[in-house]
């Protein structure tokens, strides 16, 4: 694998790509635009199959000194970096296919907007430099301005407004920091910094100012109010990749800058943390539950999910962790499906109104059948992807802080209850309305988008080990760094004795012992 | 003497080229155009040459009150190539009303400027700084039969004149309390004792050129003035005039009251921030887009003092590389304000009329919103990077306040600048046709290049910007 700058062929092809979506003719847009995503996803399965686990931390390393002044072209994944690349390229042709009936006027600049959304998606992930990673995380506001300006809802102008302002509000005074850490510590190179102590009394201003800009982007509780707007303007596709990728760029701020660079301030200030977060989980759960319209009612739910993975990312121990980050590539492919039911129902009846439907199983069960999935895997259902990521964050907030976690765990009913209250409305109920009678089931390529969603939310579930494995490594660094300044927990675990083996499982220890001296 | 002459080309240059082009305009019909026009831009790009070729020497000449060094060479060529594009894109504009002395007032223009960006000494100082302006009057009511250009021009003379006193009266006070004009020798005795004399001196010079720079408070003219002159004309006060006096205050400030730190710091945090704020709050209810675009200027120049603010190299450095930023964006917008005609061939100015201006002139329209995003300073785009460089230098500096202060109201700039992009791409096409082929080949490439550059391109310019920027600014200090 080396040799191939692989990082860069993925945030090139895309870019090329919607260059040339830009000058061709409608139909040739959706051909290019599919097919380019189809190459990055290729190269993302490529990318993650020659990742060596327990390997070096950093992979996939490319480096180019002096190109850009003071700061460096550097690129380079580590786990967490590599499934959440691998969940921007798995949602990319997805929405390019969900938008391929449903978008009729000026497809190519859309393409070209999901396009270059792909590069800076990935490019947030990939880059290995402060200021790199700035400008990725940045631009990502230009073509989601264009995806909900154009392509939205009625009331698009307001949310696009409402989006582009109060994200850029936010991410500004991290630029601030940046400039403070860069001239504390004198570079830009991310793991360099990742290990670089910062005085405790720096960390707590560098920790709020970056803590400012990745709420928002999360959205956290309280300045979440951009988000349903967003989301309920946007086009499908926009908000299949706002809730399944963009808004993980806050949660994986906080995991690759704010956990590992300020420890100090993360165990003084982790009460912020999971007061908001509480207070997130509890009052939109609640909202969620009284919204009539499906995708505010999504919109509120993900403010919830997000709410969790903060709490476990601060509930700084290896279970909360691990748990988070599954809870984050769970929610980006769960919330991906739930968004894109609904724009299967609106593509069909154009209201978003829960009142309007009802009964769908009768005349589409295929469409009840996948909406039931992911339902449940969105309030967590075992089996299902939602139930492995909340139940280990749990865990970890548990041993954290009993307090939070009940508080969390009631999100997590009242999840249950807003979500099955929208299937009943929705799918259940007697099929009387006339317009929905004539409504058809899934066509082909409505079935080619829902299954590998569901494939991949069960298989979530069921082998979760397949994406924690990847991370396990990373997630024991940044604790490790944590240590020392973590608070101490409530919940005094101890951990029991294990029986002894019995004698017939003595020998798979015995094998492994004898391939560890191989080597 | 003599040698003091070599070292003036470009000067002289300009001074003879005016001259002849002056001689052929007297002499031929104005309908001559190119005859004029090439003259000029021949001056303009001997005078360009002759720059590069001094690049490089620091040295002073006339007794000390010019200086030859590449800070001045770096403004020069800025105000040179901003000119050139302004004679440029002239005869297609003002079509029959086009006459001889608009390129002759161009290059005497820049000449007064060229003076400015190089002076180190207050006399000089004045003696380029009104050079320019008279020019800058008469260009300002370039179309005597319209209205709106002759009270631009009357608006703009009368401030002007007001900012002139006040800037006299600042000298002759620091005159008066140093007892020289020479910037190192205000310097020396500024190291001292400060006193009230001197101070009131640096408000007063600091305000008149607080004026020409368009500086909250003093910015009253500019809507006015950007809004009623022709566009060739408002690009050009755009563009060179601005490179002109933020090289000359950032001169005055650095060199000659370099060492009063404390007086005029807190004097120029003002300017920069409430340039920054009002210039973003009073850009929002614009509805004709050359005033919005004099706001985005006030806005700019806030930012830019902001390095200056920080009073160190690096700060200088900052303001070098953001005002060639600035003056390509702002170029480039003006290119596409200019092709801004309906069916007609009237020009539009106001910015409903752009609705669905995208889906009529697809090309433009991204060009413009590539200008736009980069004047908020939004990354990808490289107007991003000369913002980042004065928060930069002022974090730095320890100015950690005025940084997030600037960097908050950026924000509030944002909101303009997009809502433009609003117009032009989420709006339905409105009534007014934008037909085809209203620039020429030139006007299209200049748009075409400046788009890319300030798009993503820029950033591999980064080494060669910060380098050239470092060099000039490396001998004011």
């Amino acid at each position: 694998m080396s040799g191939l700058p692989i990082l860069s062929l993925m945030l090139a092809v895309p870019a090329i790509a919607a260059i040339a979506c830009l000058f061709a003719g409608d139909r040739n847009a959706r051909v290019i635009a599919l097919a380019a995503t189809l190459v990055n996803f290729v190269l993302g399965i490529v990318m993650w199959a020659n990742f060596d686990i327990g390997g070096a931390q950093w992979q996939f390393q490319e480096r180019h000194e002096g190109l850009f002044g003071p700061f460096n072209y550097a690129l380079g994944v580590d786990g967490m970096a590599l499934m959440l690349i691998m969940l921007s390229v798995f949602l990319m042709p997805l929405c390019i296919l969900a938008s391929w009936e449903a978008i009729t006027k000026r497809v190519g600049l859309y393409m070209a907007m999901f396009l270059v959304m792909e590069t800076i998606m990935i490019g947030v992930f990939a880059a290995q430099d402060l200021l790199l990673f700035y400008i990725f995380f940045e631009a990502g506001l230009i073509p989601m301005y264009f995806i909900i300006g154009i392509w939205g809802g009625a009331n698009r102008i307001y949310a696009a407004f409402k989006f582009f302002l109060y994200t850029l509000l936010g991410s500004v005074l991290m630029l601030i920091a940046m400039i403070v850490m860069i001239g504390e510590a004198g570079t830009t190179d991310i793991p360099t910094l990742l290990v670089y102590n910062f005085p405790p009394e720096t960390q707590t201003w560098l920790w709020l100012a970056f803590f400012a800009s990745l709420a928002v982007k999360m959205p956290m509780w309280p300045v979440h109010t951009w988000l349903p707007d967003a989301h309920v303007q946007a086009p499908t596709a926009g908000s299949m990749i706002l809730a399944g990728v963009l808004l993980k760029m806050g949660s994986y701020g906080f995991i690759r800058f704010m956990m590992p660079m300020f420890p100090d301030a993360s165990g003084q200030l982790m009460w912020v943390v999971f007061g908001l977060s509480m207070v997130a989980v509890v009052y939109t759960s609640l909202v969620a539950l009284v919204q009539s319209d499906m995708k505010k009612l999504i919109a509120y739910s993900s403010v919830a999910h997000m709410a969790i993975v903060t709490a476990g990312l601060y509930a700084l121990n290896q279970q909360g962790i691990e748990g988070a980050l599954i809870v984050m590539l769970s929610h980006g492919v769960v919330s991906a499906a739930l968004f894109f039911c609904v724009g299967v129902i609106y593509d069909r009846l154009h209201t978003r109104e829960i009142d309007r439907y009802g009964g769908l199983a009768v005349n589409m069960p295929a469409y009840a059948l996948f909406f039931m999935l992911f339902t449940m895997a969105s309030i967590g259902l075992p089996g299902t992807s939602g139930f492995v990521g909340e139940f280990l964050s749990l865990a970890g907030i548990y041993e954290a802080s009993s307090t939070v976690a009940f508080v969390c765990t009631t999100g997590i009913i009242l999840g249950a209850a807003y979500m099955l209250y929208l299937y009943r409305r929705v799918v259940f109920g007697e099929l009387i309305k006339d317009d929905v009678k004539a409504m058809p089931d899934l066509n082909p390529r409505e079935w080619a988008i829902l299954a590998p969603l569901a494939a991949v939310a069960l298989w979530m579930g069921v082998y979760p080990e397949s994406f924690l494995a990847p991370m396990r490594g990373d997630v024991t660094t940044v604790v490790a760094r944590l240590a020392p300044s973590k608070p101490a927990g409530d919940a005094h675990l101890a951990a029991g004795k294990p029986k002894a083996a019995a004698a017939g499982h003595g020998a798979p220890a015995h094998g492994s012992s004898h391939a560890g001296g191989v080597q | 003497m003599t040698a003091d002459l070599a070292l003036i080309w470009p000067e002289l240059i300009l001074t003879i080229g005016g001259l002849i082009t002056l001689m052929i305009g007297t002499f031929t019909s104005d309908r001559q155009v190119g005859l004029y026009q090439v003259a000029s831009l021949v001056t303009l790009s001997a005078a360009t040459a002759a720059v590069v070729a001094l690049f490089g020497t620091d040295t002073t000449v006339f007794s000390g009150t010019l200086s030859v060094d590449s800070f001045g060479g770096f403004a020069k060529l800025l105000i040179y190539a901003a000119s050139f594009m302004c004679i440029l894109i002239a005869p297609r504009f003002f079509k029959d009303g086009m006459r001889a002395e608009y390129p002759v007032l161009i290059l005497f223009a820049a000449l007064g400027m060229g003076i400015m960006a190089s002076a180190r000494d207050l006399m000089t100082l004045y003696v380029g700084l009104e050079l320019n302006s008279l020019a800058a009057y008469v260009l300002a009511s370039f179309m005597r039969t319209d209205e709106r250009s002759s009270e631009a021009g009357l608006k703009y003379f009368v401030l002007g004149a007001l900012a002139s006193g006040m800037l006299l009266y600042g000298i002759s006070l620091l005159y008066g309390f140093t007892g020289t004009t020479d910037f190192a020798g205000i310097a020396k005795v500024m190291s001292g004792e400060m006193n009230i004399g001197l101070i009131f001196g640096i408000v007063f010079v600091i305000a008149g050129l607080g004026f020409k720079i368009s500086a909250v408070p003093f910015h009253m003219w500019t809507p006015d003035v950007y809004e009623g002159a022709p566009t060739p004309v408002t690009t050009f006060f755009a563009t060179a005039p601005k490179v002109a006096a933020m090289a000359l205050m950032t001169r005055v400030v650095i060199d000659a009251m370099g060492p009063a730190v404390g007086t005029w710091q807190q004097i120029i945090i003002f300017l920069a921030l409430a340039s920054i704020i009002l210039g973003a709050v009073g850009a929002i209810g614009q509805k004709n887009i050359k005033r919005l675009l004099a706001y985005s200027s006030i806005n700019n120049v806030g930012y830019m003092l902001i390095g200056l603010a920080a009073g160190t190299q690096q700060g200088v450095e900052a303001i070098l590389t953001y005002l060639l930023v600035y003056v390509v964006t702002t170029l480039g917008s003006f290119l596409i304000v200019m092709q801004l005609r309906d069916d007609q061939g009237n020009q539009v100015e106001s910015i409903p009329a752009l609705a669905g201006y995208s889906q009529r002139r697809p090309g433009l329209a991204a060009a413009l919103a590539v200008f736009l995003f980069s004047l908020a300073g939004i990354p990808p785009l490289f107007g991003f990077w000369p913002k980042l460089l004065v928060f930069w230098a002022a974090v730095d500096a320890n100015l950690v306040p005025l940084a997030v202060a600037g960097i908050v109201a950026s924000v509030i700039g944002a909101y303009y600048y997009i809502a433009i992009i609003k117009t032009m791409y989420f709006d339905e096409k409105s009534d007014t046709e934008f037909p085809k082929g209203t620039g020429t080949v030139v006007e299209d490439a200049v748009i075409t290049a400046s788009a890319l550059w300030l798009s993503v391109i820029g950033y591999l310019f980064i080494g060669v910007l910060a380098a050239l920027s470092a060099s000039a600014a490396a001998v004011l200090f």
